[in-house]
């Protein structure tokens, strides 16, 4: 007869493992909550009003800030500024990341020491790693001293109109590659070997093997270090910043500095936070159609 | 790491950026007799400002037992306008700041700050009236005070003597005597420097080719401004043109100054003048070189003085603006004045003569204090403001960018500053 008495007791084991894990779960979740969806939603919230921070104003517009958006004469600049650094940024690291990667999968003397190296600018903070480089790509800068060097004559990086953003996506690139680098590293090494030994028998040449076997292999990989690097591309802010403050003129105003400066340094507020609202949606749209993409082209998803 | 929480990171990281700050409480502004501390944003990192700045707070303290507390919180000077008003929207607003000259109409008129005049009026002692006139103007909208003139530093010229004699140059001295303190001279002479010694030219501090308001300095010997009383921009006026074009010459052909992208400290030894506030002489305490200080050169169109401004002023949404206020007026009353006058030139007619500014001033000459500091306040033009500032700096800055290369066509690029100025100016 011990029915009534369990259908009494409430910590029934059940109830226990629903609890255990909704508490393993509380701090995750109660950051997400705080520090992601209620600024998310605040963000869209203030993107409906004009804010001025100095008058203590907080007025409700409705949609005049996405209106103010469409008609920004500066905004296709900006947007055109952010393509351009995210196109040559993720290009540029993914291959030099993966070239890397196969250079030091070798087994040879010195690998691991230039794996640390190629790896270290990742943990050194990125304002002393943005300030170093604006020191060395100055004018009479050791980047120019070095070229002198060798008798040739460095344009002025952080001012040509050209040499401003290829400088500004190189420093980011080498201060990141690292990252996507020991990635890389970690997918080939999960490669079967025999298959590259079946290949070889087989006649495949060293393309052959790379297209066919490492590319296929790894394409998870490169999947993921893509989208990573895709979002971090469009958040960069710090380099910019401090190398070329968007100059000159506005060509490295990208969409995160013109943010800034919208919301912080011209104390428009609410058309700083309808601007994160569109990165938001450009984030969130090449997102998905990366993920979409995946099934063409990501080898264990087809 | 899994790649779908990318998309809700990258919000995160943004959304951050505008509501983490704008999250923070009120405060703690409910006890209307409870103890109080009061917090002041300044952009002096200075050791020996900060502690006369706490003795004057000490003073006033030791008088008012409900104030318990009083911070001066130094925020960097680079950026310092934005850390201000990112502290003021997280809720977390300093209850009295330093404000740039630059900022003043915009936080002047935006009724972000509480009006002066009574309370320093009914201070007894303070001698209101002995503020001068050309030190609040900038503060003041409507017959109100705003802000209270807290440094009034004038621009002036630093010279290397080591420098000079080493490539041979004639002191400055030498050239004001001659009646030849002027641009050209000045430029020819910093020409000479550069190609004698190695070292820079002449370094508009702070300019950097980005700071394009310190040009003012140079420009208004030229009579040039960079707008009007009726916000009618001025770069594409002839004054300007010229000044400009002299500028880019000596830049661009007589190596005068260090190109964009090239820095030289000037109290690091590194270049033969400097313009700057006289406020940097504290700079030269340890200078291992010779060195002189003069009024800025005459342009073409005669002699000048600019100046640069810092106000105090108290904001609204502080959590006790009446105590504020009331700190501000002691914080500036006659005899703490006085004591500032030697970091920071005072605003007080009775105070700015040069007998008073050398007593506590030792590393200036009286001589030097009354050509420079005496009389560029009195004179001085303000270094440029405007409603909207920072929009207005950020276009030109911009639109300049093209002016600083070697084949620029000055009058076209400045052109093209009024055209994309002016509509801010209009609003």
């Amino acid at each position: 007869m011990s029915s009534p008495r369990g259908g009494h007791r409430f910590w029934t084991g059940r109830r226990r493992e629903v609890l255990a894990g909704y508490l393993f779960v509380a701090p995750q979740l109660i950051g997400s909550l705080v520090f992601v969806l209620l600024p998310l939603g605040l963000v869209f919230w203030y993107s409906l009003h004009e804010w001025n921070v100095l008058a203590g104003t907080f007025e409700f517009t409705g949609l005049d800030n996405y209106d103010a958006l469409l008609n920004d004469p500066a905004l296709p600049g900006v947007l055109a500024a952010t393509g351009v650094f995210s196109v040559g940024l993720v290009v540029f690291n993914l291959s030099l990341a993966l070239w890397l990667a196969l250079m030091l999968n070798r087994r040879l003397a010195g690998t691991t020491f230039f794996r640390t190296v190629f790896f270290s600018p990742v943990v050194v903070s990125l304002v002393a790693w943005t300030i170093v480089w604006r020191f060395l790509l100055q004018e009479n800068g050791g980047v120019n001293g070095l070229l002198d060097l060798v008798g040739m004559t460095g344009p002025n990086w952080l001012r040509g109109e050209g040499t401003a953003m290829l400088s500004v996506i190189v420093v980011q690139v080498f201060k990141n590659v690292g990252l996507n680098m020991v990635l890389f590293l970690a997918a080939l090494q999960g490669v079967p070997r025999e298959l590259y030994e079946a290949a070889t028998v087989d006649g495949a040449g060293r393309w052959r093997r790379f297209r066919s076997i490492t590319v296929p292999m790894i394409s998870p990989t490169i999947l993921l270090t893509s989208i990573i690097t895709v979002v971090g591309s469009l958040q960069v802010f710090a380099q910019i910043d401090v190398l070329t403050s968007g100059g000159p003129g506005t060509s490295t105003t990208v969409l995160v500095y013109y943010l800034y400066q919208q919301a912080f340094q011209f104390h428009h507020f609410g058309y700083g936070a309808t601007l994160s609202v569109l990165l938001f949606a450009i984030v969130f749209v090449l997102t998905f159609v990366q993920w979409q993409l995946r099934k063409k082209w990501v080898f264990h998803e087809q | 790491m899994r790649p779908s929480m990318s998309t809700p990171l990258a919000a995160a990281t943004l959304a951050g950026l505008l509501t983490l700050t704008a999250c923070g409480g009120s405060g703690s502004g409910g006890d209307p007799d409870g103890p109080v501390s009061l917090r002041v944003a300044v952009w002096t990192a200075n050791d020996a400002h900060l502690a006369l700045f706490d003795e004057i707070a000490d003073a006033y303290i030791a008088e008012h037992p409900r104030v318990e507390k009083i911070t001066f919180d130094p925020l960097p000077f680079d950026g310092y306008t934005t850390a201000l008003t990112t502290q003021i929207a997280g809720g977390n607003a300093p209850d009295l700041a330093w404000i740039f000259e630059s900022s003043a109409p915009d936080f002047v008129s935006s009724g972000a700050l509480v009006p002066l005049d009574e309370v320093l009026t009914e201070t007894e002692g303070y001698a209101f009236d002995d503020l001068l006139p050309a030190t609040t103007e900038l503060w003041s909208e409507d017959g109100r005070l705003f802000a209270y003139p807290f440094s009034t530093s004038p621009f002036a010229v630093f010279a290397n003597l080591d420098l000079l004699a080493e490539a041979g140059v004639p002191t400055p001295a030498e050239m004001r005597g001659a009646g030849e303190w002027t641009w050209e001279e000045v430029i020819s002479a910093a020409s000479t420097v550069a190609g004698e010694t190695g070292a820079s030219g002449m370094v508009i501090r702070d300019f950097d080719y980005t700071g394009w308001d310190y040009l003012a300095t140079l420009w208004t010997g030229w009579d040039a401004r960079a707008w009007d009383e009726s916000s009618v921009c001025g770069f594409d006026r002839p004054e300007m043109v010229e000044a400009m074009g002299f500028l880019h010459e000596a830049v661009f052909e007589h190596g005068a100054l260090p190109g964009p992208g090239t820095s030289a400290d000037f109290f690091a030894g590194e270049a033969a003048y400097t313009v700057t506030q006289i406020s940097r002489a504290s700079l030269l305490e340890e200078a291992g070189f010779a060195w002189d200080l003069l009024p800025l050169p005459a342009g073409p169109a005669g002699e000048y003085a600019v100046i640069g401004q810092a106000g105090l002023g108290v904001l609204r949404v502080g959590d006790h603006p009446d105590i504020a206020a009331d700190f501000l007026a002691h914080f500036t009353a006659p005899e703490n004045s006085a004591e500032l006058a030697q970091y920071f030139p005072p605003p007080r007619a009775s105070q700015l003569t040069a007998e008073t500014l050398a007593s506590s001033n030792p590393l200036l000459t009286e001589e030097q204090l009354r050509e420079t500091v005496v009389a560029g306040t009195v004179s001085g033009v303000v270094k440029p403001s405007h409603l909207g500032q920072e929009q207005i700096a950020q276009t030109v800055r911009a639109q300049l960018d093209a002016l600083w290369r070697p084949d620029a066509d000055v009058p076209a690029v400045l052109g093209d500053v009024c055209g994309a100025v002016q509509p801010l100016l209009d609003r």
